[in-house]
């Protein structure tokens, strides 16, 4: 089992990302497959006990009809700084509102954490090179944002309406 | 100008410490060459073997002294003592060393100016009329809604790793003066029926297959900026081609899928995310645009009897003031003020540089002359935009002194040009020498006022720094067999009649090309209808035919066939 970050701690991953395998999963496995293995094995192992793999090009609103039982969503990068994923993640969770495990694979390195975090994504699988500590602390390798994303950031124009407010000793939010 | 608060200077400082950091790992060897590049591009920072290359953004182009006199500072310490402005308003330095950029970036943090996104597939610095606030046919002042948008692109985490860079160009006024359909996404500030909105263009750019951007929508409302923009992004991100970096612009999409299928896409995501929590997340509200409107609210000006002068009388008795006063001086909005152009063209200069002196002079003028502000434009000069009428004589004596004042706005010698093989590790041929040769040709002041309004723009390579395909006259470097070789197109314009330029013919040799400029010209100055006609209309009006036939005259055949023997 390979050390992944799941909600900003180091631990081992439960769950097996089977890209090719040909054997028919069981329930207790936890496996994360491919869209197409997902559609064809959920009905019999149940959508519950099964994570799915999307490519960076699928099309996430128009799928997750089907797919929003899934207990884990993964996301690829194929390369680190293709962030096609991280459009899809924001979409997930923001206006799909998914609430599962969204996790990253694929060419996670150090220098990606941060983004990811801010994306949405709560568990990463980083490259097996990267340093796991030094991916932990790169999620907050930069404290304040202007802009909201997936992480509960406040915008900053919000935000200063509020100082504003507190300026001028008004009650206005 | 936009003063940062605690948020700001913090998150800059945050910024600052992760390059930092990211340097560090790099120079001991714990990160791949291959990561490090898309980060340190991110951090404005093309590093090449010998000529490292940092791009430090302008935001809008608008540059306050305090940050000139850090400029004259970081050339002096970190450089060779001058810097270079470029055609998006930003400022390049050719020789910083890697292991001190990131000391570099914390000095100029301490003045409000930084290299993020500067380079690499992000959403890069936003252009703006460099007479934002100045102009007498503005309808809107643009500038706030450009440091609300840079502030939401700053960092944005879904859009930091783009398929290619996105740029976006801003103009509030009927005439464009930022070049801005030459932009991923255009936005035209303006007015309806007294209710403020936005024109959005999308699709614009330069470099290979050079395009005009198409109006998406004709009306935004002032409230959704950042929502129009996310939808863009968005559909970019999503959409755009990873498969080839000679394709990955937003203009390619907008080519293979046909205008309606993409402004269909575009209005879709548009109206979803209006409809969504998002929607009301990035809704600006009419308190946030006045907010950041005081930070660019019009400086003291003194009423028009204090500011106004009569130059026409010390315009008689001095000539080369007169000449100043004609091509380097414009109208303003106020009474008594007028905007002063600072030429970075002075002979034997490459276009857009400025020693670590001029900066110092500049800071200076701007403090005593123009409420300490100054702009840079995409024609890499420089504006002075609030100068009282009085203080003009005073400031072009001292602008004189400072290698400044040459009298050449527009004309001939106001050549555009991107530093070229000299300095850049992706140019094919060098670009200062030629604008050198061309300029000697042309250097007399009554030869430019003859030949009158033109712009002549030069890129060493098909990326396109240079403009060429938005110059009247343009010329493209290429590469032949490790020779260097240029194209000419004709009849582009990045402004309100914004077009693509044509290509001419064959490329021409080195030592062919200032002849085939000085050719072109004259084939101008002898077909014109009249001297009022400039060298863009009459190009319309008669064509490419005649320009060409006289650029490939039997002679200069004759010629570069002999040298190419």
């Amino acid at each position: 089992m390979s050390r992944i970050l799941r909600h900003r701690a180091i631990v081992e991953d439960d769950w097996t990302l089977a890209v090719d395998m040909t054997a028919a999963p069981s329930a207790a496995d936890r496996w994360i497959v491919p869209l197409a293995r997902w559609r064809a094995e959920r009905d019999t192992l149940g959508a519950g006990a099964l994570g799915v793999l999307l490519p960076n090009t699928a099309d996430v609103e128009t799928l997750y009809p089907q797919i929003a039982a899934s207990p884990v969503i993964a996301l690829q990068f194929p390369a680190f700084a293709d962030g096609r994923a991280l459009t899809q993640a924001v979409l997930l969770r923001n206006r799909l509102g998914y609430r599962g495990e969204l996790r990253a694979v694929g060419d996670v390195v150090r220098d990606l954490v941060f983004w990811l975090g801010r994306c949405g994504f709560d568990v990463l699988v980083p490259r097996p090179d990267q340093d796991l500590e030094a991916c932990r602390q790169a999620l907050d390798e930069i404290r304040l944002a202007y802009q909201p994303a997936a992480d509960g950031h406040t915008p900053i124009w919000v935000r200063r309406r509020a100082s504003a407010a507190d300026a001028t000793g008004s009650n206005a939010p | 100008m936009y003063r940062y608060d605690q948020t700001d200077r913090e998150l800059l400082r945050q910024r600052t410490e992760q390059f930092r950091d990211q340097t560090r790992r790099y120079l001991a060897g714990e990160l791949p060459e291959d990561d490090f590049r898309q980060l340190r591009l991110r951090n404005g920072l093309y590093q090449q073997r010998h000529a490292p290359m940092l791009r430090i953004s302008v935001p809008y182009g608008l540059l306050g002294s305090a940050q000139l006199r850090a400029m004259a500072h970081v050339v002096r310490a970190y450089d060779k003592g001058y810097a270079h402005f470029t055609t998006r308003q930003n400022i390049q330095l050719n020789w910083p060393r890697l292991e001190q950029v990131p000391d570099l970036l914390a000095e100029l943090a301490e003045v409000q100016l930084h290299s993020i996104q500067a380079c690499g597939n992000d959403t890069r610095n936003i252009t703006c009329d460099y007479l934002a606030g100045a102009a007498d046919d503005e309808q809107v002042d643009p500038r706030a809604y450009c440091e609300l948008l840079r502030q939401f692109v700053t960092l944005h985490p879904e859009f930091y790793w783009l398929p290619r860079k996105f740029k976006f160009g801003f103009s509030g006024a009927t005439t464009d003066r930022a070049a801005t359909r030459t932009n991923d996404a255009a936005v035209h500030v303006l007015r309806r029926d007294g209710v403020i909105g936005y024109r959005f263009f999308v699709g614009g750019g330069l470099g290979r297959l050079p395009m005009l951007g198409q109006e998406m929508n004709g009306f935004v409302p002032e409230s959704d900026l950042l929502i129009y923009a996310c939808a863009i992004l968005r559909t970019f991100n999503l959409f755009g081609r990873r498969d080839n970096i000679h394709k990955a612009r937003i203009k390619i999409v907008l080519r293979e899928w046909g205008i309606e299928r993409f402004r269909a896409a575009l209005e879709t995501e548009y109206a979803k995310i209006l409809a969504s929590d998002e929607g009301e997340q990035l809704r600006l509200w009419p308190e946030d645009i006045e907010r950041m409107g005081t930070h660019f609210s019009a400086p003291p000006y003194r009423p028009a009897h204090e500011a106004g002068a009569d130059l026409a009388e010390r315009a008689t008795h001095d000539a080369r003031f007169a000449a100043w006063l004609k091509r380097n001086v414009r109208a303003h909005k106020m009474p008594g003020y007028r905007v002063v152009f600072v030429s970075l063209k002075a002979p034997e200069q490459a276009p857009g540089d400025c020693t670590a002196e001029q900066f110092e002079a500049l800071a200076q003028l701007a403090d005593a002359y123009s409420f300490g502000e100054l702009r840079a434009t995409y024609d890499q000069n420089l504006v002075l935009p609030d100068v009282a009428e009085r203080d003009l004589h005073a400031l072009w004596l001292q602008l004189e002194a400072a290698r400044l004042a040459t009298p050449n706005i527009g004309l001939t010698t106001d050549i555009v040009a991107c530093p070229g093989l000299d300095f850049c590790g992706l140019a094919n041929a060098g670009t200062i020498g030629v604008t050198h040769e061309i300029y000697r040709r042309f250097d007399s002041l009554e030869a430019q006022y003859d030949i009158g309004p033109i712009r002549i723009t030069m890129s060493g390579c098909m990326n396109g720094c240079g403009h060429h395909s938005v110059g009247h006259i343009g010329i493209l470097g290429v590469d032949k067999h490790g020779e260097e070789w240029y194209q000419v197109t004709l009849g582009g314009s990045p402004g309100n009649d914004a077009s693509i330029g044509e290509r001419v013919g064959r490329a021409l040799a080195r030592s062919e090309i200032a002849e085939g400029i000085e050719r072109l010209i004259h084939t101008y100055l002898e077909r014109r209808s009249d001297e009022e006609e400039t060298f863009l209309e009459c190009y319309r009006r008669i064509g490419l035919a005649p320009f060409k036939a006289r650029l490939y005259g039997t002679e200069a055949e004759a010629d570069s066939e002999a040298e190419a023997a």
